[in-house]
């Protein structure tokens, strides 16, 4: 395909989509959460419902990705009207499909949180829940269905690549990205368009360009979600970021526990070749870019990026000390560009709208937005995006509707086990890189786990600590002896066998292991622990012996 | 240096036909090394775990020492080289399925049981094991019963499937 025919193409699939607005769509959130609640029966059931009553002409059926309330489903979604029904399954589909569809009259008590707002609302995107979200990088995510390119190219999909490729040059991509003030989404928070420029300015006649999508972090599925609900949008910004460092070779490591992200991509990576947006001479142009998928095998440490092309490359994925970075010798000794998947879903929107726009959104040092992954004692867990610095207490009570039974806030977990808590005193947190680190934790990939008066701080940091003891690949000392000493002490004082001698050799040696270790899991491995003893020490005091 | 591998190294393969699907991977990937976890992936979905005879096999295909192989697959968690049982009971305990109760899950399943993760019955027909979350987390506790996600498991009703799932 060359740039006319994606044009044509484009136009037609926007065309069909106007055309499409006077008809029912009924999109079925058939993200992993619903899924396991039934969807893909409901699926079934819904055609079959259409099909009786004979209404295949005014309804379209979507699969789509995640809608974000994952703990309400299964979802549905009546566009355009933009109704949200819960917990529908194939008993109570007839009367739904009835009401919205033949009778154009809502069902109230099977709205979204229909159980817990006294007056749920008909068009979702006035509940306090989507009201204070903005979606850039899951922005499709639960409207597309995401195994059908059609589907994405008529919501400006590959638009970005267009511009790219026969208007812009490498250096005026860096220059966007960079304009844009976009960070890395996979936890470090270094600046994208840096990044990218530090890897274009190598010569070499081979770099790569890696997709991260291990999303070892437990407690956390913002990325698996963007991958199965848009994993065009992921590409897309693979050929981009490819495009702008002068990579021709693409790897995407998707953690082997996400079966349906790795189907998915690797559709989305079959359907892009065909249509000449992937492989030789892309839309035309001399550019060329092939992207493999590689499946993790499950270790967490394989989501830092040396131990990542050590997987890659097939081997033991054990982390290299750095430098050199992978920007300079990387995937087989060559110049590697490494990002995280919701980075590079942001791409195509920065590419499209401009630097300017994106850096206007967030705070001054943190652009954008950021997806978090509510779980934990709140009452409406699932998938969100706000804008960064979008205060702890608004996520909590205004989006994710307070705690279940009303019960007392005590804390919440960022950055899985090398992040910290944040106690209640700090509800008004601005959610952004530099907050978290002065409150010692950090952002994170995005896993955000409430927490109430029934979780035991120490138990929570041996919780964090026996993750770290565990995934520590056991290369440099520090990180493997240091881990297991910091267990022990802290099974010990769980055990109410602790003496005040044990908790000031932890404080010793969580220092020594975070300035000693070879890669970020050790470095990061005592970060919990660490902000457990700042913000409840004394949880710690009441359990350890009080005389010496 | 070995000397480049063929085609014949990985012939004549067994009637088996899980090998088969091994050789026509290994094939696919025209014997680069560096594939061995995308082959080892193969192997482990085909039979469930790596028996000795199939992990010699490949080390034999890759012309990879047996060391690099062995140190590969023990490294990884999703690789095993004992086999996991007829039927399998995977409780997630990642930080979200952690504070909701996972433990207690744990604990009633050993009450039960008697099987703690990581082991698997002596009549090989219920495996248990923990995964460090599944990506479900907004249904936590959640715990997989042969492939199927049980969203906020609770104890007895797990207990009460894992009973059927094992019945003659
Ligand atoms: C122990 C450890 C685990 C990590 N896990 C992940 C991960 O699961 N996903 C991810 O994108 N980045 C992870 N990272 C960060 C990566 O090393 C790397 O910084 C990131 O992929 C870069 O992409 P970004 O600049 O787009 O954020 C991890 C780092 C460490 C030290
Ligand atoms: S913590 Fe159990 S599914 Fe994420």
């Amino acid at each position: 395909m060359n740039r006319q025919e994606l044009k044509t193409t484009i136009e037609a699939e926007k065309n069909k989509l106007d055309l499409q607005k006077t008809k029912h769509r009924i999109c079925v959130c058939c993200g992993a959460g619903c899924i396991s609640s039934g969807s893909e029966a409901l699926l079934k059931k819904l055609q079959e419902e259409v099909e009786t009553r004979g209404l295949e002409k005014d309804v379209e059926i979507i699969p789509t990705g995640c809608m974000g309330p994952c703990n309400q489903g299964p979802l549905v979604k009546f566009q355009p009207e933009n109704t949200i029904y819960q917990k529908v399954d194939c008993n109570n589909i007839q009367p739904v499909v009835q009401a919205q569809v033949v009778e154009n009259k809502p069902i109230e008590n099977m709205l979204l949180f229909s159980d817990s707002r006294s007056k749920p609302f008909v068009n979702a995107k006035d509940d306090p829940f989507y009201k204070k979200q903005l979606k850039i990088a899951l922005q499709d995510c639960g409207d597309i269905n995401p195994e059908k390119i059609k589907d994405y190219l008529s919501h400006d999909g590959y638009q970005a690549l267009d511009k790219v490729l026969f208007e812009m040059s490498p250096e005026d991509v860096i220059g966007e990205i960079k304009h844009s003030r976009i960070r890395g989404r996979g936890g470090a928070g270094y600046p994208t368009g840096l990044k990218w420029e530090t890897v274009y300015k190598y010569v070499s006649p081979e770099k790569y360009m890696i997709c991260n999508g291990d999303e070892g972090d437990p407690g956390a599925f913002m990325d698996r979600s963007v991958l199965e609900g848009n994993p065009h949008r992921v590409l897309e910004g693979m050929i981009i970021a490819a495009y702008a460092v002068g990579a021709n070779k693409g790897y995407a490591y998707i953690r082997g526990e996400y079966p349906l992200a790795i189907k998915r991509f690797e559709l989305a990576i079959k359907q892009a070749k065909k249509m000449g947006l992937l492989g030789s001479h892309i839309l035309g142009t001399e550019f060329s870019f092939d992207v493999e998928v590689r499946i993790g095998a499950g270790a967490f440490v394989c989501g830092e990026e040396t131990a990542l092309i050590a997987s890659v490359e097939g081997k033991r994925g054990t982390p290299k000390p750095r430098p050199p970075f992978p920007a300079e010798s990387g995937l087989w000794g060559k110049p590697t560009l490494i990002n995280n998947v919701e980075t590079l879903a942001g791409i195509a929107p920065i590419i499209n709208k401009g630097g300017e726009w994106y850096s206007e959104i967030g705070t001054p040092k943190s652009a954008g937005t950021k997806v978090f992954a509510l779980a934990g004692k709140i009452n409406y867990a699932g998938l969100i995006e706000v804008p960064m610095g979008t205060t702890l207490r608004e996520i909590i009570f205004e989006i994710g509707g307070g705690m279940p039974g009303g019960e007392d806030f005590k804390a919440a977990q960022t950055g899985g086990p090398s992040g910290g808590c944040i106690p209640a005193e700090y509800l008004d947190v601005k959610m952004d890189y530099e907050s978290l680190i002065s409150l010692g934790s950090i952002m994170g990939s995005g896993g955000l786990i409430i927490m109430d008066k029934s979780s035991d701080m120490v138990d929570v940091a041996k919780y964090f600590m026996e993750f770290s003891m565990d995934e520590s690949c056991g290369k440099c000392v520090p990180c493997r002896v240091g881990t297991k000493m910091m267990f022990d002490l802290l099974q010990k004082i769980c055990n109410n066998k602790g003496t005040r001698i044990d908790l000031n050799r932890l404080e010793e040696l969580a220092v020594y292991v975070k300035e000693a270790s070879l890669c970020g899991l050790g470095a990061s491995a005592p970060n919990p622990l660490l902000s457990t003893l700042r913000h409840f020490k004394q949880e710690y005091e009441n359990r350890i012996e009080k005389e010496i | 240096m070995n000397a480049a591998p063929t085609v014949k190294d990985i012939e004549p393969v067994k009637a088996d036909p899980r090998l088969k699907l091994i050789a026509a991977k290994i094939k696919k990937e025209n014997f680069k090394p560096d594939s061995l976890i995308e082959v080892l992936h193969i192997a482990q979905n085909a039979y469930g775990y790596l028996p000795m005879n199939v992990l010699k096999y490949i080390t034999k295909a890759l012309h990879l020492p047996p060391a690099r192989v062995y140190s590969t697959v023990s490294f990884y968690h999703f690789f095993s080289l004992k086999s996991k049982g007829d039927h399998t009971c995977l409780v997630c305990t990642g930080t979200a399925c952690y504070v909701k109760g996972a433990q207690a899950i744990l604990n009633e399943i050993e009450k039960t049981f008697s099987l703690r993760p990581g082991q698997v019955s002596t009549d090989n027909k219920l495996g248990v094991s923990v995964a460090r979350c599944i990506g479900a987390c907004g249904l936590a506790p959640v715990v997989v019963l042969d492939e199927e996600v049980q969203a906020r498991a609770s104890t007895t009703e797990i207990v009460e499937k894992i009973n059927k799932m094992v019945a003659p």
